[in-house]
């Protein structure tokens, strides 16, 4: 029970052969039948190849024309023997001797006798021995493809044993479990394909939410998680009063240039803001008060009243703390967060856009000290997998004491600034109205580095904006950090 | 001792500053993308180390190595602060080289201020000299904002006679041979404005040629033989340059803010009195401002060097760092951080200490805190969690909107996150939309911050774009929520009008074979559900009666139905005609149909102009009003 070729088997049985060799894939995997590799390599003839069999090759014809007529011109020959037979006939004639030019004439130098047709010989050979060319000579061989009279081809076939799983009746496998099973009960009875174990499955479609609206996600409830309450901020346009006069941040501060930050052409100027406390900043900023010297400039109201887009959040953490000092029944301690958009008017690269997401939390209370801020900090960076911090004395123009806070980071693996921090400035928390001994805590990042560094993108440009990339949102993984728990300690 | 990098920056860190880099003049050069430089041109640059030191913005004590090596060997205590003294030379020179006349009438119209200072029998080296003039362009980038504030001019005192005047005078008078160009001899004022506007060999002053081109007269230094020693704030006198050779400099910083000119003075008499023949003082100049009639208006003698003591408790150092040191061990903190000699006052309780005119920071006892806590070392504070006590929560709109963007994934939708500014183009014409209200940019940095948005279409149809080579054979899905940034003159946060308000927005597209008109429209009726709002009856007539209806939960007195779009409205022309829909929402509190949104098959101009090739359909509703 052994086919020894497939391909001769095939004339045997007259099926065609790719048939068989469909037929013989589908029964090795289920089994059926073993099978064994073979091919042969031969040669068929082209058409032009054919022709010469039959006819002699090329410069015998033209040879023979020559001889009938004793001499022909060109144009003649052409017409006598057909185009394409005088073009390459003639030139393997004169090329072997066997013609010569007179004038405008083609001659004869042999007669038919002195030659022999080695091509159609070759050809016969070739052909009589079904394409194999065993014993010939390689050149010939090698001139006749050349002259593409031949080309080579190699056929594939089996030879076919029965295999393991052999039966002498074939029972189709099947690929799936279906209703169809479930109803009749076939899955019983039925034999099952194996499974693919090393292909991926299906897509599962679907939508996607992107890498960095995950992460804000997370810091949301990390910031809810430790008793934070949101802040609105919703309000992109600012008034130079909140964004940075309140702040203390002096109106001849660089920050407030316009290669820093856009203003806003329409509308320009700030249409009102709260004038009692308007008046008390500007005095802050004049000649100071409450313990401080102030900035000793001309404070302008039309420098106060730009309005811009927002450069931090911060503008609107000095409004929830102006109500804080001024709501029914005094202040109360508060601890308060936001992340939103802000907007700087820099120079774009691969870490920097006109605008991003800045992070924010806040604390207000009597007494708070640094202590109390490098914990604050600690305990929220330790949510997000950040346990060895370093700070370092910086300057902010609205925080003092303020510090630059640098982690190691678990996935960079070297130490890297990872925010700013500070105690709110009491020349702007004292024209608030708040009491003079409640203090401010705060500290604040970007939420597209740590994206960035949790997703690995390098350029931010393929975080935010229309050109990124989606199949980096649908590949991005849920946001999760390895949050270090205060009962793991 | 000498330290290794390492220890080097663990002191900078330590000290507050932050060590950026360490490189060489060879090294910055071989880096140089412009120009591929040969080993043999390399080897020109020096190669002696340069440290990189980012300092505080406002520590302009530590612009030049001379300030920064000398503060940190105080605060390694390696050295005492330096006491300035203001010394007035005996004789005839206090009445001659050492007055400053200003003529206020003029000076008053386009920079008022002057203040001066002058350093004896000094010293220069190569190195001295380049840090010298290094620390003036330090101080003009940053406290001077760009020379607009304050201009320093400092000269060869012996090559120019006082008394000094300081006026403004018509800029045709002002003639003078420039320190740059300095082989073209004397100059015009106006023709050397023009020069330096135009001379690409100048461009370094070109910048500060506005600050007084357009004004009327021009401020002007000049010597007792009118002598032009500087045209501030753009370029001295080649007469008064100084030299390596100079022994003694007339410093002139002329100013729009007072304030600031002492403190820039100040600033570089500390640094560079150092190299006096006798070491840190100063010789002071009377200035005198007089009216048209040349009566005395105003007088003062600079430079300040302003030196005072300033007080904060002991109690509040230790209770702002959350640290507990005794007095004693403050004061010696405090001369580290050169706030010393300091004291201890009222039974050991408050710390006073010397605020030298090098710490122009320091502007309340809260500086003094902060300063004592680096002195300790932030990293050796002792931690605490706040005794605070709040509930954490969240904004409602934030937080309907997560759960939307939970909601909206869920129904296939792909998530966006794009710019909130774009082009006139992109918000307005080519969605098909006239030119309307919209917060506009006073400095764009580029055409695609020309606007705010008021729509989040522009951002979801450029992401299309984008993505043409995406497959649409199954509909591509897209969605952001989002704000927008309307004008409104009315709408106040903290008693404040800034004229405009933002609103949240749900904008979504839809991308495919067919238009997914209804695919869209879907999408409304999804968030209307998952918002509580019922479809009224009649809009819902034609509809199959779905048994899912009756399990429908909604808000009393809130319904919502839809009406064929009014082709006068300003968004129907970023739809196809026929094919566009408002959304019409009932709330108790409206009592009325009010439109909060649109949807539609997006029209094939605006398609083409966001070259977009698959019909498309989108919609943009206002979540706010959905809360």
């Amino acid at each position: 029970a052994t086919i020894e070729d497939t391909f001769p088997w095939s004339d045997e049985v007259k099926i065609d052969h790719k048939s068989i060799v469909g037929a013989v894939k589908s029964l090795l995997v289920d089994e059926y039948v073993a099978s064994s590799d073979l091919s042969a390599s031969f040669f068929t003839l082209s058409k032009e190849g054919e022709g010469i069999l039959a006819n002699g090759s090329q410069e015998i014809l033209v040879l023979q024309a020559l001889i009938e007529a004793g001499k022909l011109s060109i144009k003649d020959l052409q017409q006598k023997v057909g185009k394409d037979v005088s073009k390459i006939g003639m030139g393997n004639c004169m090329k072997n001797k066997w013609a010569k030019k007179d004038g405008g004439d083609l001659v004869p130098v042999k007669t038919m006798d002195e030659v022999t047709d080695d091509v159609q010989a070759a050809l016969k050979t070739l052909s009589d021995a079904d394409g194999a060319a065993n014993g010939m000579d390689d050149k010939v061989v090698t001139g006749l493809k050349k002259r593409k009279l031949i080309s080579q081809v190699t056929r594939k076939s089996f030879k076919v044993t029965r295999g393991p799983q052999y039966a002498p009746t074939r029972v189709k496998k099947a690929a799936d479990l279906t209703k169809e099973m479930l109803d009749s009960g076939a899955w019983k009875t039925t034999p099952f394909k194996p499974y693919n174990f090393t292909t991926l499955g299906e897509k599962v479609g679907g939508g996607y939410l992107h890498p960095l609206l995950k992460v804000r996600a997370e810091f949301r409830q990390i910031l809810m998680e430790m008793g934070f309450n949101e802040m609105p901020t919703n309000k992109w346009v600012e008034s130079s009063f909140w964004n940075f006069d309140t702040l203390f941040q002096p109106q001849s501060h660089p920050a407030r240039d316009a290669h820093d930050t856009f203003f806003i052409k329409e509308p320009a100027s700030t249409v009102s803001v709260p004038e009692e406390y308007y008046e008390r900043v500007k005095k802050m900023h004049e000649v100071g008060g409450d313990g401080s010297i102030g900035y000793r400039y001309d404070f302008k109201r039309e420098e106060a009243f730009k309005n811009l887009l927002r450069t931090h959040t911060t503008a609107v953490s000095s409004q929830m703390l102006y109500k804080l000092a001024n709501q029914e029944g005094g202040f109360t301690p508060q601890k308060y967060f936001s992340i939103d958009r802000v907007f700087r008017n820099e120079t774009m690269d691969a870490t920097h856009l006109c605008e991003f997401h800045q992070v924010e939390g806040l604390v207000a209370d009597y007494d708070l000290s640094l202590g109390d801020l490098i914990g604050t900090i600690e305990t929220f960076f330790k949510k997000i997998g950040i346990t060895q911090l370093r700070f370092k004395p910086a300057f902010n123009p609205y925080t003092e004491p303020s510090m630059e806070i640098f982690g190691y980071h678990p996935d960079l693996k070297k130490w890297t600034e990872i925010g700013n921090s500070g105690m709110f400035r009491p020349e702007m928390l004292r024209p608030m109205g708040l009491p003079e001994n409640v203090r401010v805590i705060a500290w604040g990042l970007s939420l597209e580095r740590p994206t960035m560094i949790k997703y690995r993108i390098n350029n931010i440009r393929d975080l935010f904006g229309h050109k990124v990339e989606l199949a980096r949102t649908r590949t991005a993984p849920v946001c999760r950090f390895d949050s270090v728990l205060e009962s793991d300690q | 001792r000498t330290y290794t990098d390492e220890e080097f920056d663990e002191l900078c860190f330590e000290f507050g500053v932050e060590l950026d880099e360490i490189t060489s003049d060879r090294e910055e050069a071989a880096k140089s993308s412009t120009s591929k430089l040969s080993k043999k041109e390399l080897a020109k640059f020096s190669d002696a180390v340069i440290y990189k030191i980012d300092v505080p913005a406002n520590r302009y004590d530590l612009l030049c190595v001379e300030g920064l090596s000398r503060a940190i060997k105080i605060f390694l205590n390696d050295m005492d602060a330096p006491t300035y003294q203001v010394k007035k030379p005996a004789g005839d020179e206090a009445t001659t080289a050492t007055k400053m006349t200003v003529e206020k009438v003029n000076t008053d119209t386009i920079r008022p201020f002057v203040v001066c200072a002058i350093l004896r029998d000094i010293t220069f080296t190569q190195e001295r000299y380049n840090s010298f003039i290094d620390l003036q362009d330090q101080l003009h980038r940053n406290l001077c904002r760009q020379r607009t504030l304050v201009a320093i001019g400092t000269h060869d005192l012996d090559s120019v006679q006082g008394p000094f005047k300081y006026d403004a005078r018509k800029p045709s008078d002002i003639q003078f041979v420039p320190l740059t160009p300095d082989d073209k001899g004397s100059f015009a004022a106006p023709d050397l404005l023009h020069f330096y506007e135009t001379d690409p060999a100048a461009k370094h002053l070109k910048p500060y040629v506005p600050i007084i081109k357009d004004s009327p007269l021009y401020p002007v230094v000049l010597d007792a033989n009118d002598t032009v020693m500087s045209l501030p704030p753009i370029i001295n006198g080649s007469q008064s340059k100084i030299t390596l050779q100079t022994k003694n400099v007339f410093i002139e910083c002329t100013a729009t803010d007072l304030t600031k000119a002492n403190i820039v003075l100040d600033t570089v008499v500390a640094m560079f009195s150092e190299y006096c023949a006798a070491p840190f003082e100063v010789e002071p100049v009377t200035v005198e401002y007089q009216d048209e009639n040349g009566s005395l208006v105003d007088s003062y003698v600079t430079p300040l060097m302003y030196t005072r003591r300033e007080k904060a408790t002991v109690e509040y150092c230790n209770s702002m760092n959350g640290i507990q040191l005794t007095g004693d061990e403050m004061v010696t903190l405090c001369n580290k951080v050169q706030l010393g000699p300091a004291t201890l006052c009222d039974d050991g309780k408050v710390l006073e200490v010397t605020v030298p005119p090098t710490r122009s920071d320091i502007l309340h006892a809260v500086d003094i805190a902060e300063d004592v806590g680096i002195a300790y070392g932030y990293n050796n504070i002792v931690k605490k969690i706040p005794n605070t006590n709040t509930v954490g929560g969240e904004q409602p709109l934030n937080k309907l909107g997560d759960l939307l963007r939970d909601e909206i994934g869920r129904a296939g939708y792909m998530e966006v996150l794009t710019h909130g500014l774009c082009s006139i183009r992109d918000n307005f014409t080519a969605l098909g939309r006239a030119v309307g209200p919209a917060v506009s940019l006073s400095n764009p940095a580029n055409v695609e911050y020309q606007v705010v948005r008021t729509t989040l279409l522009p951002g979801l149809l450029k992401t299309l774009q984008h993505n043409k080579s995406a497959s649409f054979t199954q509909g591509f899905k897209l969605f952001e929520i989002s704000d927008v940034v309307l004008p409104d003159n009315e709408w106040v946060v903290t008693d404040t009008i800034v004229g405009s308000k933002n609103a949240r927005r749900v904008c979504a597209v839809y991308a495919g074979p067919t238009s997914g008109f209804e695919i869209i429209h879907g999408l409304v009726d999804r968030i209307m559900t998952l918002c509580e709002v019922a479809p009224e009856d009649e809009y819902m007539a034609n509809s199959a009666k779905s048994k899912e209806e009756e399990y429908r939960v909604s808000k009393e007195g809130w319904t919502y139905t839809i009406a064929e779009l009014d082709s006068t409205d300003t968004v129907a022309g970023t739809y196809f005609p026929g094919r566009a829909a408002a959304v019409l929402l009932t709330s108790p509190e409206s009592g009325k149909r009010i439109q909060i949104g649109t949807f539609g098959i997006i029209h094939p101009d605006v398609l083409n102009n966001f070259d977009i090739q698959y019909p498309s359909s989108c919609m943009e509703i206002d979540l706010e009003a959905l809360l």
